[in-house]
């Protein structure tokens, strides 16, 4: 196991190096003079120009600004927003919880629903339940998540419709929650005082959580589904079931362990998935997260945020995939030896 | 299809008769009724794209100014000229979808051919010349995959310029680690076999090695991945468009018609409903082709 | 049904909360987007001042509300010395500042943060300069560098700035965001608990609010600033929601969740009108949008040519297809809303075939040019593409054949202050201080050839009054000057002045006594809620 793990960590220490070589180089080549940008219409002096490049260290060779950079990040260093001239790592982790929170409760809905539904499909086999829920998920995954926000807005949202949902954001503007964990449902939950909080957390969580569930969701019952169905095909649970042993007891024995590795595998697997999700439907929900923030960075050519935000979003992903590999190895140890 | 089912019979030529083989693979896929109805209506797309010109009542970026936000000729207000209604500068809906059918086809087209061709032969040659050469495209492609495609994407497109052209060189990138990797475990695999050992000692080059006689031999998986891109740079292209660095106004690309339609989600529903619409269907009739191919091409594969 | 009860719970949540806010006087504005921090000397941006300048801090002088009219704050009176070189400001006494949890204030403002304020912004070698970036864009953009020569504290409520020329805007930029007073002491505690970055992020102001907490994207709360100099606000507490997204700002506003929304969609314009519960407000904006023509380049170095090509352009059609309504069209080079704006301008009337003779008898034909359109959106000119796309169409009825060429934006600035740049641009200017200077040196000035006077144009009668104006005090006659100035700009044609946007600001109607910023701004203090 330890073995695995170091030689795991032994790829993923040139991968690293290589994703901050790609960061650096892609926001050098971004068109466009960030001083001019920065000033607008009022514009800036040339001697104004030059003194900001060499305030941003624009002005050193590349190879030179590299090293400088890559000695930063060694030091937890990410640099500095362009525009809120705030550390970008602090300005990664003051948004972080918000998308984990999101995505955390996105997997945990598509797993709720994924997973038991790809398991009554599997036993059902042939059944108008398994087609449909083939149908479905299969949309599910063809799902346009922007226009699938818009569409639940406009449904859920809107005051002219429903009117049950917030349409945007973490929490009502009535509350006021210290950020303690960043985590809104635990801050109101155990942190904070005000009343009904916790309750206006869940609310504004509904829509973005089934919004960014749907890929998953539907990923989860097709291969839950297909698993199961192979388990079920297998010698020992057929004569398991000739044998007369409650079909309850079958699944749960023998299916419920193969079914926690595709969940696994599929949550490891959409990661990513999930993380280029969050881009959208944070964008759609205004919610606070690092997606959002990615993408308003991009627009305000904000380098440095790009630069460290590519960086730390690059980290998480092999991180989360390294720790997927070994829970993988750990309910499934045939994995480590054929490795 | 008939460019895949071309492919189809090269990859199975050497091991039995082609006709043998067609009416096998259309025994499978025809199987899934699902894919049935995938493909008829992709190729009723492909045929709305070919015949855009032809059909679209109105020139897709037409404004008539009479016209503005009018709702789909069915409901009150609604005008039969303007069967889904018209957008905010007046422009006729239908036609514009019409239109958008171009550019979703396209996109998806490009993106698989440029991936196919760059990625397949990244892959051949690293697992056919192994070393040095694989060890740093195979980490090139652990970088690529590092970073979330969309994200990848949108930094790429910063980088290039937003546009309907970058976003389609951003979103091959992203997808080219699939197809190196898929190519290169498949040359690995196959070079071991016997067979590629034979046409070696009897002196075959090493191009004729990787593309005759290799490559032919992993198809069936480059297939179903090409499939599934395809949808996915549908997708992907119209989220980058959803976001502002796709195609640009006044294109008629269905993510960008959505993102121009956003500030109408509580007055005009046509104006968001229709294009997102647009993009299922064809997504969805996409991947249940792609289903119908993966059963019909690797019987192994097929999960049901 | 897990949905049902959540949505119950969550139904019970809001209930209790509307019933808690109803003790407090609470009002909540939809913000467009989240600040870039909380001291206006380091940033330039609108929803920078909203949250900081705007709020929490006062200046020495300030705009009375809704005008661009000067009020003393800060400084009770102020003298200016006959040369135009020493303005002594006499300080307000008894000013309060806000405490929060890591500083509480031992004494009243006084001369020392007047100083502090000033000298950390131009002063290289003060402790604070370098802090959080340490760039100071306005200060620097408004020249005080080479304008302020030095700051003296005379007493304790008592400061003098010396200048190293006259300048008469120079009181109008001292009620700018930059100049934003910040407290001294506070400064001082924080350099020595090591953390100075924390002045900027959890401020403490004078203002009529204090800043109690920030989530970064999604909400701002302030609470009313009950020692307050002026009188506490009349309401109890401000909240920012950060709202990016314009239509969902809207559904906000209808459902109540806020009071206040800045930049509607134009497309919901109708519907908030004749929404009851909504007050539609508006007011012409602090700009304008201007084609700006190369006076350096034959044949627009002649003043005829230019007069023809603006006959030719039909400005109505370019404020219905491109401002859809929100927009006024534009005759003079500054907003209506500015003093000393000249009525008596006579705009060059739609007509193409008299600009088609005019363009015969300046021996022109067969033009060609380009036209530079931005590729981004701007509070004067809400799609350039569009109004370059129209100019275009009119101008080819005149026989005249125009490209329309664009640059990524920074380019675009940056290109288009080439004296030998080829073509006319679309741009435009949105004022920082009111005050005419600001709009007519700025862009029209000799001293800015080459800078941000896009037409590249020194006309010496136009220069001499305005740099008349600048060294003159009495406001009269300033006045008259820069009425005069906006005559010769008309005469000589350098721009096509296209339209100053209209702002609209949707209230609720239990908001009471708001009034639009001709800033663009937003400031709560005197708005009441019922």
């Amino acid at each position: 196991m330890i073995r695995f793990i170091i030689s795991k960590l032994g790829l993923l220490i040139p991968t690293f190096i290589g994703v901050t070589l790609i960061a650096f180089a892609f926001i050098r080549v971004l068109p466009g003079d960030p001083i001019e940008l920065l000033a607008g219409e009022r514009g800036v002096s040339p001697e104004r120009h030059a003194e900001l490049m060499a305030l941003f260290g624009f002005d050193k060779p590349m190879w030179e600004q590299y090293i400088i950079f890559l000695g930063n990040i060694l030091q937890g260093d990410l640099g500095q927003s362009f525009i809120t001239k705030q550390p970008v790592l602090d300005e990664f982790l003051t948004r972080f919880p918000a998308t984990v929170e999101l995505a955390l409760c996105a997997i945990i809905f598509a797993t709720l629903i994924g997973l038991p539904a790809g398991i009554i499909a599997a036993v059902k086999r042939g059944s108008a339940f398994d087609h449909s829920l083939m149908g479905v998920s299969l949309a599910g995954y063809s799902m346009p998540i922007f226009w699938w926000g818009l569409l639940l807005i406009i449904l859920f949202s809107s005051p002219d419709m429903l009117g049950w949902t917030p349409v945007s954001g973490r929490m009502s503007a009535m509350f006021w929650v210290e950020p303690t964990t960043g985590f809104m449902l635990i801050d109101t939950l155990f942190f904070s005082e005000e009343e009904g909080a916790f309750g206006s957390a869940i609310h504004h969580l509904i829509l973005p959580t089934i919004v960014l569930g749907t890929i998953p969701m539907a990923v989860i019952a097709r291969q839950t589904r297909s698993a199961m169905l192979e388990v079920l095909g297998e010698d020992y649970v057929r004569t398991a079931r000739a044998k007369g042993l409650p079909v309850g007891r079958v699944i749960g024995l023998h299916a419920l362990r193969n079914a926690l590795i595709t969940v696994v595998t599929v949550i490891g697997l959409q990661v990513g998935v999930l993380l280029a999700g969050a881009i959208l439907t944070e964008s759609i929900f205004s919610w606070p997260g690092i997606g959002k923030w990615m993408v308003d960075a991009i627009f305000r050519r904000d380098y440095f945020a790009v630069q460290g935000g590519l960086i730390m979003v690059a980290g998480i992903v092999m991180i989360v995939n390294l720790v997927v590999d070994f829970l993988y190895g750990l309910i499934n140890p045939r994995i480590l030896h054929t490795r | 299809m008939s460019e895949l089912q071309a492919e189809v019979q090269n990859s199975t030529q050497q091991i039995s008769p082609l006709r043998q083989q067609l009416k096998e693979f259309w025994f499978y896929f025809s199987e899934n009724k699902g894919a049935v109805v995938g493909l008829f209506f992709f190729l009723f797309i492909v045929l709305v794209a070919i015949l855009a010109d032809v059909i679209s009542p109105h020139a897709p970026i037409e404004q008539y100014r009479e016209f503005i936000l009018i709702p789909p000729a069915w409901q009150e207000g609604g005008n039969w000229s303007f069967i889904l209604g018209t957008d905010a500068v007046g422009r006729d809906m239908l036609s514009r979808l019409i239109h958008g059918s171009r550019y979703s086809l396209y996109t998806g087209c490009i993106v698989i051919a440029v991936t196919l061709t760059i990625g397949v032969s990244l892959g051949l040659s690293a697992g056919f010349f192994r070393g040095w050469w694989e060890v740093i495209l195979m980490r090139i492609m652990d970088i690529i995959l590092a970073v979330p495609s969309l994200l990848m994407a949108l930094v790429l497109v910063a980088v290039l310029g937003p546009g309907l052209e970058n976003a389609m060189i951003a979103i091959s990138v992203t997808y080219l680690p699939h197809y190196v990797r898929l190519s290169r475990a498949s040359a690995v695999a196959e070079n071991a076999r016997d067979y590629v050992t034979a046409s070696r000692v009897a002196g075959a080059g090493k191009l004729r090695l990787m593309f005759i006689t290799i490559l032919p031999n992993c198809m069936a998986p480059l297939i179903v991945q090409a499939t599934l891109s395809f949808s996915s740079a549908i997708l992907d292209a119209a989220a980058l468009g959803f976001l502002g660095m796709g195609a640009q106004p006044p294109t008629p690309e269905w993510g960008t018609m959505l993102a121009e339609a956003r500030e109408f989600i509580t007055s005009a529903w046509w104006v968001v409903t229709f294009p997102g619409l647009a993009i299922l269907l064809t997504v969805l009739a996409i991947n249940l082709m792609g289903d119908g191919l993966r059963d019909a091409l690797d019987p192994k594969m097929k999960r049901s | 049904m897990k949905k049902k009860l959540l949505t119950a719970v969550a139904g019970a949540g809001m209930a209790l909360a509307l019933s808690a806010g109803a003790q407090a006087k609470t009002l909540v504005f939809c913000s467009e987007g989240s600040p870039e921090g909380f001291n206006p000397s380091l940033f330039t941006a609108g929803t920078t001042f909203d949250a900081s300048s705007r709020q929490v801090y006062n200046k020495l002088v300030e705009f009375e509300r809704g005008t661009t009219k000067i009020t003393p704050a800060l400084a009770e009176s102020w003298e200016v010395s006959s040369d135009g070189l020493e303005y002594t400001f006499k300080l307000r006494k008894g000013v309060k500042f806000h405490s929060n949890k890591a500083f509480t204030p031992s004494r009243d403002f006084n001369a020392d943060d007047v100083v502090y304020s000033f000298k950390r912004q131009g002063d290289e070698s003060h402790p604070y300069h370098k802090v959080s970036g340490g760039s100071y864009e306005y200060f620097q953009a408004m020249s005080m560098p080479d304008l302020i020569k030095d700051i003296v504290k005379v007493d304790d409520y008592t400061v003098k700035f010396v200048l190293t020329r006259p300048e008469a805007p120079m009181i109008a930029n001292l009620a700018m965001d930059f100049a934003s007073i910040l407290s001294a002491e506070y400064a001082d505690k924080m350099m020595d608990a090591g953390s100075p970055e924390k002045v900027d992020l959890e401020p403490i102001g004078t203002g009529p609010f204090k800043m109690v907490g920030y989530q970064k994207d999604a909400m701002i709360r302030f609470a009313a600033h009950e020692d307050y100099w002026a009188g506490k606000a009349p309401i109890d507490r401000l909240i920012f929601s950060i709202t990016p997204d314009a239509s969902v700002r809207y559904q906000k506003l209808k459902a109540g969740e806020c009071h206040v929304m800045p930049y509607p969609n134009p497309a919901d314009l109708e519907a908030m009108d004749s929404d009851p519960n909504i007050n539609l407000m508006q007011q012409e904006g602090l700009n304008v949008g201007y084609l700006a023509y190369n006076t350096k380049m034959a044949p627009f170095d002649n003043p005829k040519v230019r007069k023809a090509l603006n006959k030719a352009i039909n400005k109505n059609a370019i404020l219905d297809a491109v401002f859809q309504g929100a927009g006024k069209v534009a005759k003079n080079p500054i907003p209506p809303t500015i003093w000393s704006y000249n009525n008596a301008t006579e705009d060059d009337s739609y007509d193409a075939a008299a600009a088609q003779k005019m363009l015969e008898e300046a021996g022109v034909s067969g033009l060609k040019t380009k036209i530079w359109a931005m590729p981004v959106q701007r509070p004067y000119n809400p799609n350039a593409r569009r109004m370059a796309e129209l100019i275009q169409a009119d101008w080819a009825k005149i026989g005249v054949e125009a490209e329309i060429v664009s640059y990524e934006w920074g380019e675009y600035l940056k290109r288009s202050k080439a004296e030998d740049r080829d073509g006319a641009v679309l741009l435009g200017w949105t004022g920082d201080n009111g005050d005419p200077d600001n709009f007519l040196a700025v862009l029209l000035g000799c001293d800015a050839v080459g800078g941000s006077n896009r037409a590249q144009w020194c006309h010496k009668p136009f220069d001499d009054l305005v740099q008349k104006a600048k060294v003159t005090s009495d406001s009269a006659e300033r006045t008259k000057l820069y009425e005069e100035a906006q005559l010769v700009f008309k005469e000589q044609a350098p721009w096509a002045t296209i339209a100053h946007s209209v702002v609209f600001k949707p209230v609720r109607k239990e908001v009471k006594n708001f009034k639009i910023d001709p800033f663009g701004g937003h400031v709560f203090y005197g708005v009441d809620i019922e």
